[in-house]
């Protein structure tokens, strides 16, 4: 079994409520010094068989256009598990 | 480096990009001429985006001066078009003030967040004029619903429209979704917002009082929507221009709410002056309208801006459309107030000028002077174009192109169950499903009824109705007549729930500008607007305009979108949708062979030409005052208004909304399929207790009516004819969006 992972965050230039709320949550709670927060989301994918660059590109095509919203969105294949 | 005042006198010969912004060569060189230089770099930034055709109007406004010269006479205007939003009287020292706008490229780019930001900024809008927005409608239009395309669209637009909605806690009560070809490359988002206040309320934008403080308050300025407003509502969407996009506005709904509570709070107290909300052109429109709608004078410290993005230069915080921001003019003496309350709502505030004596608008970075400009030129004098119009030729051969009812031989069950099947027609719940319609708790009257109704004062009743309605297949066979019966429709369908009309909005969405066809039809539209609100006696209180709505070559079908306001002194003698049994069926009004244009040519032949249904706007007022005239006795129990689909829709539509079957006979001098389909204006349906049936026959001295049959049973009869199980109409009308979305 092989596991790609992908994560999935805005945009830079992208506003950010949920990590904005959540700013705000961690200096109310005595964080001070926080200065910003931004969220996104993980995507464990787990393959049967071998990780190889046919998978990988299959990933980097999912996660373009399933994954991710292009528009305000950007991906990261993080790391890959091989075979164990 | 920055391009101050002074580098741009010391350097006239810069090139500068200002076709890239959007500015033709003669608005560049009437800018120089302004200035008596070149423009700085952000005075380049300002100028492009004020006098882009979303913000300047420069194609729309020597039409729509028509609105400010066929003066309507209404006593209940008290603040006409041209500030945010129109104010009318509803009673009892109550105000409303109600606006559409349109977000359409924004929504085509990225759904969700397009139709939230449409909602967020024309409830802003609202918000400035100090009223508490208290509903929100919506005015959908896409592509075929078989279309791919159509499928990413729509449920991302929807979803937006909710979520926004749902969040800021406002009920949305109603609206349309619409669907033609010639939106597939183009969807329309039309918002709508109402709001409340009493009279001694009403707040205007404008910067008063030398020394008083500019504040900008709500959220921090980022890279949103730089651009957005010159290149992407003013420009031709290419399937390619992909270039040009600027970052997408991401909409805060929590914040929004915030910003409503504390401006709110602050009207109360009586800490602000003059007040306007960040748009599209966000500082670069707020600063120079407020200043060139007060004394004149302003100066700005463009490096106080709070900022998200530190990278952003003096040029894109100009730009910048970031949601949920305020601009305020606010004494000295209640600063500390007004601070106070953006605390209270944990809402980031700066002061970021001041008003001045001058008759300039100043900005500094850092001290360096970066712009310098009289106000006005930047808010209101630019360029104004008397664009060339032309019917086009083929008009003629449209119009003579009617359908032959003859050589169409499906049987009349056939045709009503494809047509209640079909995308425009079909029950439209999986939309208004989403929506919160009762949030506040002050809802009456929400989708499929066929107005909103909210009750503003929970002791007296009193309430609004409102509808928001267009046909743009009718504006294509004759935009003219389109457009009015697209008031006749709106003002009927606040009529028929027992309210009073008394004023219109509009938001006028076309093609290219710069195509004469199109401005032919847009000139024709407006025209028809001003004529109509005169005949109506109901005031335009504001509008807006978006062009360019097009793909490639392929405009749009011309299409107005008219939202009317009804008054109704008590909501609990409001007339309903639902019917019970027993009771007695009247169609009031005339039925012609009206099918050119109408929901069956098109759904079920697939046929758009010939002439749109006569206008008859004395039927509409007489039908109106008929209704208005039967509350007192409350003789009508149930009512419907009749448009798309005809009769046959109107009454599957009482016959599903009440759970209980009727028939009928055609009791009228058409034929049976006009008798069913046929789309002629001034008409409702009735239905009417066995024992007011004397008093309501008295009524036909205002408006004439004929019976048509009885409420009961569990199926729809058309005597003669056909009988179709409601169980079998609902399956039709109902599965049509939710067999496609999921």
């Amino acid at each position: 079994m092989g596991r790609v992972i992908v994560d999935v965050t805005l945009k830079s230039e992208i506003l950010d409520p949920q990590g904005q709320a959540v700013l705000r949550a961690l200096q109310s709670q005595g964080l001070k010094q926080v200065a910003d927060v931004r969220q996104g989301k993980t995507f464990e994918i787990t393959f049967e068989g071998a990780i190889n660059k046919e998978v990988l590109d299959q990933v980097e095509a999912l996660a373009s256009e399933v994954l991710s919203n292009p528009v305000i969105e950007n991906f990261v294949i993080r790391s890959y598990e091989k075979e164990s | 480096m920055i391009d101050t005042v002074k580098n741009a006198q010391e350097n006239p010969d810069t090139k500068q990009p200002f076709l890239e912004l959007g500015l033709k060569e003669d608005e560049y060189l009437k800018i120089k001429q302004i200035l008596n230089r070149r423009p700085t770099s952000a005075e380049l930034a300002m100028y492009s985006v004020m006098w882009s055709e979303h913000c300047s109007y420069k194609s729309s406004k020597v039409h729509l001066k028509q609105f400010g010269e066929k003066i309507v006479k209404s006593d209940v205007l008290m603040v006409g078009i041209g500030e945010n939003a129109g104010v009318v009287d509803i009673g009892d020292g109550w105000v409303a003030t109600f606006k559409v706008e349109s977000h359409n490229h924004p929504s085509y780019i990225e759904p969700y967040q397009g139709a939230a930001t449409g909602v967020g900024g024309i409830v802003r809008d609202i918000l400035s004029m100090g009223a508490r927005p208290i509903a929100v409608m919506d005015s959908l239009r896409f592509g075929p619903l078989s279309e791919p395309d159509t499928k990413r669209v729509l449920p991302g637009i929807v979803a937006g429209v909710g979520g926004y909605g749902n969040c800021l806690g406002l009920p949305n009560i109603g609206g349309e979704t619409q669907f033609d070809p010639s939106y597939l490359g183009n969807p329309l988002v039309n918002a709508l917002c109402v709001g409340v206040m009493k009279h001694e309320d009403i707040h205007l934008a404008k910067a008063t009082g030398v020394g008083n403080k500019v504040i900008l308050y709500g959220a921090r300025t980022g890279g949103d929507g730089i651009g957005g407003v010159s290149v992407l509502a003013s420009e031709t969407f290419a399937t390619t221009g992909q270039a040009k996009r600027p970052s997408v506005q991401v909409g805060d709904p929590f914040t929004e709410k915030l910003l409503i509570e504390a401006t709110l709070e602050m009207f109360k107290n009586k800490l602000v002056e003059g007040i306007q909300d960040l748009g599209g052109a966000g500082i670069s429109c707020a600063t120079s309208e407020l200043a060139s709608n007060g004394t004149g004078g302003m100066n700005v410290a463009l490096d106080l801006v709070p900022l998200r993005d530190e990278t952003l230069s003096p040029e894109e915080i100009l730009m910048s459309e970031s949601q949920e921001r305020m601009c305020a003019i606010v004494k000295p003496e209640n600063i500390a107030a007004f601070m106070q309350i953006c605390d209270k709502w944990e809402i980031i505030a700066t002061v970021i000028g001041e008003v001045t004596d001058g008759n300039k608008l100043v900005i500094t970075w850092h001290k360096e002077v970066i712009v310098e400009v009289p106000p006005r030129t930047v808010a209101h004098d630019g360029p104004v174009y008397n664009r060339a119009l032309k019917r086009p030729i083929n008009q003629d051969l449209l119009q003579k192109d009617s359908i032959n009812i003859s050589d169409k031989s499906n049987s009349l069950e056939t045709d009503l169950l494809k047509l209640l099947a079909s995308d425009g027609i079909s029950d439209k719940s999986w939309i208004t499903q989403q929506y919160d319609h009762f949030v506040r708790g002050n809802t009456i009257m929400s989708s499929p009824q066929d107005s909103g109704m909210i009750r503003i004062d929970e002791k007296t009743n009193r309430g609004l109705a409102l509808s928001l309605d267009g046909n743009a297949r009718f504006c294509k066979l004759d935009p003219y007549v389109g457009a009015q019966l697209a008031i006749s429709e709106a003002y009927r369908n606040v009529s028929v729930t027992g309210a009073k009309p008394i004023a219109l909005t509009n938001c006028l969405n076309f093609g290219s500008p710069e195509d004469p066809a199109v401005m032919w039809q847009f000139s024709e539209t407006v025209k028809a607007l001003a004529d109509g609100a005169v005949s109506f006696s109901i005031p335009v209180t504001g509008g807006n305009v978006s062009f360019y709505n097009q793909t490639g070559e392929i405009s749009i079908l011309p299409t107005p979108v008219i939202g009317v306001l009804g008054v109704i002194e008590d909501v609990r003698k409001r007339i309903p949708l639902r019917y019970k049994e027993n009771q007695t069926l009247y169609l009031l009004g005339e039925t012609k062979k009206e099918l050119d244009g109408s929901s069956w040519a098109w759904f079920i032949h697939n046929h758009l030409g010939g002439k749109p249904p006569q206008v008859n706007i004395e039927n509409e007022k007489k039908l109106s005052k008929l209704i208005q005239t039967s509350l007192k006795a409350k003789v009508i129990f149930a009512a419907h208004d009749l448009s798309e689909g005809g009769l046959s829709v109107a009454l599957t539509e009482m016959a599903l909304a009440s759970g209980i079957g009727l028939e009928v006979s055609n009791n009228t001098s058409v034929d049976d399929l006009s008798f069913l389909f046929s789309e002629s204006s001034a008409r409702a349906v009735v239905s009417i207790e066995e024992d007011k049936l004397p008093g309501f026959k008295e009524l036909f001295k205002i408006y004439p009516g004929i019976e048509i049959g009885k409420t009961g049973g569990s199926s729809f009869k058309f005597i003669d004819h056909f009988e179709i199980e409601l169980s079998k109409l609902k399956q039709s009308h109902s599965g049509t969006l939710s067999k496609v979305l999921v």
